[in-house]
């Protein structure tokens, strides 16, 4: 949007400059108008389709109670949100989304600020530890999902590695416990995704001229003090960005927790996103589905927004006073 | 093709409900109503999208369209976890296929309502009786909406050499019996039983025999009639479940263990000699023998039914399953799709279907076409079943069986009552 505005500028700025002849006033307006609608009405055709209209078919789905036979008679107004806020399987859902989002914050994005600052430096085989890093990232969910469930049988290959190192007694039925299933999922979800955050972080961290770090060791700076006040301030849009993108991301956890365990046992690692599925659509309840889509839809809009508005409103800020001006 | 249903989830029921929209689009395209002269052509949607069945079906679409060449059979296979969100979105909209995969029952009760489930029941009196009471579960209200084409049994698997090795010289027919097996089983360092909670239906198994054992036919037909299960033998079967439970028959960490995927599944257990049995469908051989690198195990399996319950109300012979079978829409050419249904029901199919190893033939005409022994002792079993029960989450509405099995599966979690799952159940089936 930006660049099409400073666009126009250009050319409302041209067109007042030159003399007003007719033809050549109108061309490029109608030049600009074609194009407009020439290279926009494509994708927005396709966001209106496929992002709007199902938003506003599900919140209208979410007023009935419907099985998906037939046509939907059966209005039942806020009913199915009352019932899905109501119901404490679905509070605990909620509850899960939120530790998987709090854990991914304080231990997920520490973790993948280090291994950046370390992959960073000038060590030896730096490549080759990037790809390892990034490696599960580009593995699909459903293949780590069966991975991972193979992986933490009892007496399977995690528990016979912690045998072989020392850590027996630290074995523990990782997928059967109820109170530990949850923190299982949370290191599986880790373990794909991290790699992802780490690029992300690298990527930050190469934008950063040496120059400062240099300049900043000339003065006698410490290499943890370079770090702390000169590289994580200007790796902070990066940061934020990752924040964003995790949270949201825990918001929306599905295929990994699904193959794993389905949200079992006893719904001990549900998410929302299992929950829509297992009461919505498996149900045959595709009013009560949509319903808990929509909710699920307005805590990741709501989050965006606020976070965008309060969080990322500097960094894009800059990004648009420098593309505007 | 109930264990591959259940089981591979996943991804596909999330985007096929994403996508309901996109999905309903390719429907029925027959072009005339009557057979006559005129040609038809049949959209078959079945969900035999890989193996041997898959053939099959190729194959008879084929034989049939050469039998009738005013008829074509347009086979369109998906997999099975799609049907759950497809259908009702094509039953919704104006151009449902022609046949479709029907599992019966509450579900196929859920589906009549549309008004696009063809009234089979003319062109199927004259020879459903050949398929006994098992094509009872295709009727609603006493009209024949589906038709079988293969049929399920429920009972355990066992591996006769280490019930030999702990000392075991026959299966238990009474849950006194099984008791004590048990207990030999683990004094002889055998994991009893194995079960895969994490799958949630293999504990449904377990209630609902329960059930079947402590209700009469007539409880048993009245609660599913009525989505109740008010009547005080269901909970006698949740007590039943919750004493044998505490002998800690089960493999350690079993709410964690998957039914299918893997050798560390319930069945990969079995079949790598890790547990001595596991009550499981008919398809379990099936599943097993790509588990295991274990040449000799079909000769190790043995079956025998759920054991007696001392003082229940229910038969020992009833027996719980289900079945595949196929159901036309009201759009389709209604005599060509009955007489077609019934050419799948014919001996010379049914004999390739169970040659696919997906289940019990739906006409016992075929059953000497089982090769496995121990196949043959379900069908016996089957076939002599004065009542089936169908699964409990496939005989009620949806929504209801889907919480029965939650519940259940809470249960076995240790997170519900035998009262307990009993309310849920009843409260979901007011509410539907």
């Amino acid at each position: 949007m930006s660049d099409t505005r400073s666009v126009t500028a250009t050319a409302e700025d041209a067109v007042a400059v030159t003399p007003p002849i007719r033809p050549a006033r109108r061309s490029p307006a109608l030049r600009r108008r074609l194009e407009l609608t020439v290279l926009l009405t494509p994708p927005l055709l396709l966001f209106i389709g496929f992002v709007l209209l199902p938003i506003g078919i599900a919140a209208y789905y979410g007023l009935y109670k419907w099985t998906g036979f037939g046509p939907l008679t059966n209005f039942a107004g806020l009913a199915n949100y009352k019932i899905a806020l109501t119901d404490p399987a679905f509070q605990q859902a909620i509850l899960h989304n939120v530790i998987i989002a709090v854990l991914s914050l304080v231990i997920q994005i520490p973790i993948s600020i280090a291994v950046a600052l370390l992959l960073n430096r000038g060590i030896r085989g730096r490549s080759v530890l990037r790809l390892l890093v990034f490696a599960p990232y580009v593995l699909s969910q459903a293949i780590t999902g069966v991975m991972w469930l193979l992986i933490l049988q009892p007496g399977g290959f995690a528990d016979q590695l912690m045998q072989a190192v020392g850590l027996g007694s630290f074995v523990q039925l990782w997928l059967a416990n109820l109170n530990i299933v949850l923190y299982t999922m949370f290191v599986v979800l880790t373990w794909q995704f991290i790699g992802f955050g780490i690029i992300l972080l690298v990527a930050g961290l190469q934008g950063i001229p040496v120059e400062l770090g240099e300049a900043a060791a000339l003065d006698g700076a410490s290499g943890w003090q370079t770090t702390r006040r000169i590289t994580l301030p200007l790796l902070g849009p990066t940061i934020r960005i990752l924040i964003f993108l995790s949270i949201v991301g825990s918001l929306q956890v599905f295929d990994v927790v699904w193959i794993m365990t389905g949200g079992g046992p006893a719904g001990a690692s549900s998410t929302m996103a299992t929950y829509l599925i297992q009461s919505g659509f498996r149900s045959y309840e595709f009013g009560y589905g949509s319903a808990v889509a929509v909710i699920m839809f307005i805590v990741c809009f709501v989050f965006a927004l606020v976070y965008q508005r309060f969080v990322l409103r500097r960094d894009t800020r800059g990004a648009l006073t420098r593309a505007v001006g | 093709m109930r264990s591959i249903r259940k089981h591979a989830a996943i991804t596909l029921a999330a985007t096929a409900a994403l996508t309901l929209a996109a999905c309903s689009s390719s429907g029925s395209s027959a072009t005339s109503s009557s057979t006559g002269n005129k040609h038809v052509t049949l959209t078959w949607w079945n969900n035999a999208t890989t193996g041997y069945l898959r053939t099959v079906w190729t194959q008879a679409a084929a034989a049939y369209h050469t039998a009738h060449p005013n008829v074509t059979i347009k086979s369109e296979p998906f997999q099975n976890e799609a049907f759950t969100t497809k259908v009702p979105a094509a039953l919704a909209g104006s151009n449902p296929p022609d046949i479709y995969q029907q599992w019966g029952s509450g579900q196929e009760a859920t589906q009549v309502p549309s008004g696009k489930l063809t009234d089979l029941t003319p062109y199927t009196s004259s020879w459903i009786g050949q398929l006994g009471v098992a094509a009872n579960a295709w009727q609603v209200d006493g009209k024949q909406y589906g038709v079988p084409y293969d049929l399920h049994t429920v009972g355990f698997w066992y591996r006769k050499d280490l019930f030999t090795k702990a000392g075991i010289t026959s299966p238990p027919t009474t849950m006194t019996e099984l008791n004590a097996d048990i207990a030999k089983l683990k004094t002889a360092n055998i994991t009893p039983i194995g079960v895969g909670s994490k799958d949630r239906w293999p504990d449904a198994f377990w209630w609902e025999y329960f059930a079947v054992r402590e209700c009469s036919t007539a409880t048993l037909k009245a609660a599913i009639k009525a989505d109740n299960l008010s009547a005080p033998c269901f909970v006698k079967a949740g007590n039943d479940l919750k004493a044998f439970m505490a002998t800690n028959p089960f493999q350690k960490g079993f709410l964690g263990t998957p039914a299918q995927l893997g050798a560390g599944s319930s069945a990969g257990m079995v079949a790598n000699g890790k547990a001595a049995m596991e009550l499981q469908g008919d398809w379990d051989p099936g599943t097993m023998t790509p588990l295991t690198a274990n040449k000799n195990l079909n000769a190790q399996l043995g079956w025998f039914p759920f054991p007696a319950v001392a003082g229940g109300a229910g038969s020992p012979t009833t027996a719980l399953g289900g079945g595949d079978g196929f159901t036309c829409t009201t759009g389709a050419a209604e005599p060509a799709c009955a007489d077609f249904l019934k050419y799948l029901d014919t001996p010379a199919v049914q004999t390739k279907v169970v040659a696919a190893n997906v289940g019990l033939p739906a006409n016992p005409a075929a059953a000497s076409a089982l090769t496995l022994p121990a196949m043959q002792s379900v069908q016996q079993y089957n076939q002599a079943a004065p009542f089936i029960q169908v699964y409990f989450d496939i005989a009620m509405p949806t929504n209801v069986g889907q919480t029965l099995d939650t519940a259940i599966a809470n249960f076995f979690a240790g997170q519900a009552t035998p009262q307990s799952i009993i309310t849920t159940v009843n409260q979901a089936a007011k509410t539907q």
